[in-house]
């Protein structure tokens, strides 16, 4: 799995371009049908719905329970819900605990809360490397973790999905779930980084 | 099967190198948003499920799997899924590449997107839509409505939280969720997800559950004493797991 999506042999493009052309003329797909699926993934279900469940989770303890009980009923009253979200679980960073998120087997990924993955997410080199030494892995994310806060990696192997609730960050007392949700990076959610500090807050 | 796709623990793939969050595109080019999407909606057909599609994924020589790029795995996958299941030909897909290339060659360009929405209109005009075939409005449905994995079955769970669990060696030659780094190593049962579909028996067709264990494995007990100290939570299926009374035969 080369991570190297820049430079695509043509050959490529051109058998995905002869195949959809091929469905298309057979009738087993309609273009329109591609156009929403593609709609529906680059511009409407991303990190920012995980976002906001994090920062109301920071803001809202009763909230914060729920999503820690059962994140995919959580997520669903947020309208949050569909294809790989079915089986949600939200786990909490803290200064004992960090986790962090992999699929070793593909790219398992809670769809409905982030997205479509990133492609470090389904490359080789972290599918590889995070179960077997996460700190070096999270060194290169710029993630020191102090020694004695104890790792945690979940490998989706199964339908099970989930979501990192990182710690909250320092001096974001009083702010608004909104404000907050600038902080929570789709990294984050992963476990690879930590929330961003105020003053570099995601526009 | 233990194919390229399985990937924990192997070694010598180098540094992750991420591209910075706030520059990476949720798809790098056209023709993977067009992959991606061909997937999903062929998909909705209904002719495999998703541990027949993750299967078709695997069933590649492992050098293929892992020099191919994310998404050229996936058309390879669907291609497979396409052929199998006889919705196209050999001869078809040659034919269409023929007529790609042809369409390339006369415009001496790359074809791009923008030739998408001509053709579609040509098609659309040209062929009534089949029946069956998810218009735009059905795929938000499906997507929107997912497809829980979870099953009611009639046994008891096997293992309670904190049961000690060796996760059995097995070398199928099918689709499987145990990874390899696991296999023969002994954890802790976590937690108990109730009976889900069993991905071994579903990638052939059979819609078998089976309890699903989240299961704690110390990283000197995967990795050996000198590894950093922490934990991995696997998720494994009841069948991949041998209990306590078992770890003394050579039944595991």
């Amino acid at each position: 799995m080369t991570g190297d999506h820049s430079h695509l042999p043509s050959a490529t493009e051109l058998r995905a371009k002869a195949l959809e052309s091929l469905l298309v003329d057979k009738g087993l797909v309609r273009p329109e049908t591609l156009d929403a699926i593609i709609e529906t993934y680059q511009n409407q279900v991303g990190p920012r719905n995980g976002a906001r469940l994090v920062a109301l989770a920071w803001a809202d303890a009763e909230f914060r329970a729920r999503l820690l009980g059962d994140a995919a009923k959580a997520a669903a009253e947020m309208g949050y819900l569909g294809r790989q979200g079915e089986h949600l679980k939200a786990v909490e960073n803290t200064r004992e605990v960090h986790n962090l998120v992999v699929c070793t087997l593909c790219s398992c990924y809670p769809w409905t809360v982030l997205g479509l993955p990133p492609v470090w997410y389904k490359s080789a080199p972290y599918r590889s490397r995070a179960v077997s030494e996460p700190r070096s892995v999270l060194a290169e994310f710029g993630t020191e973790l102090p020694l004695e806060t104890r790792i945690r990696v979940w490998d989706s192997t199964s339908e099970m999905r989930y979501l990192v609730v990182p710690m909250r960050p320092p001096g974001t007392e009083g702010w608004s779930v909104e404000r907050l949700s600038r902080l929570v990076t789709r990294n984050s959610m992963i476990g690879v980084e930590p929330a961003l500090a105020p003053g570099s807050e995601v526009l | 099967m233990r194919g390229g796709h399985d990937l924990g623990g192997r070694q010598g793939f180098g540094p992750i190198d991420p591209e910075p969050e706030s520059a990476e595109p949720v798809f790098h080019s056209d023709w993977e948003r067009r992959v991606f999407a061909i997937t999903l909606a062929t998909g909705m057909l209904g002719r495999w499920n998703i541990d027949q599609s993750r299967h078709a994924r695997e069933r590649q020589h492992p050098v293929d799997y892992l020099r191919q790029s994310y998404y050229e795995n996936w058309l390879a996958g669907t291609e497979k899924l396409l052929l199998e299941s006889g919705l196209i030909s050999t001869a078809e897909i040659e034919h269409a590449l023929a007529a790609a290339g042809s369409r390339r060659g006369d415009c001496g360009l790359p074809s791009t997107a923008a030739d998408s929405p001509g053709q579609a209109a040509e098609t659309e005009s040209g062929q009534p839509n089949r029946p069956g075939i998810p218009g735009p409005e059905d795929a938000r449905r499906i997507l929107r409505g997912g497809g829980p994995a979870t099953r009611e079955i009639g046994a008891s769970p096997r293992f309670a939280i904190g049961d000690t669990v060796l996760a059995r060696r097995q070398l199928t030659a099918g689709h499987t969720r145990a990874p390899g780094y696991a296999q023969g190593c002994r954890g802790r049962v976590h937690a108990c997800h109730g009976a889900h579909v069993f991905p071994d028996a579903n990638s052939k067709g059979d819609p078998l559950a089976h309890y699903l264990y989240s299961v704690a494995f110390d990283s000197r007990a995967l990795w050996g004493k000198e590894a950093e100290p922490f934990e991995v939570l696997i998720d494994l299926w009841e069948p991949y797991l041998a209990g306590a009374n078992e770890l003394a035969t050579n039944a595991i």
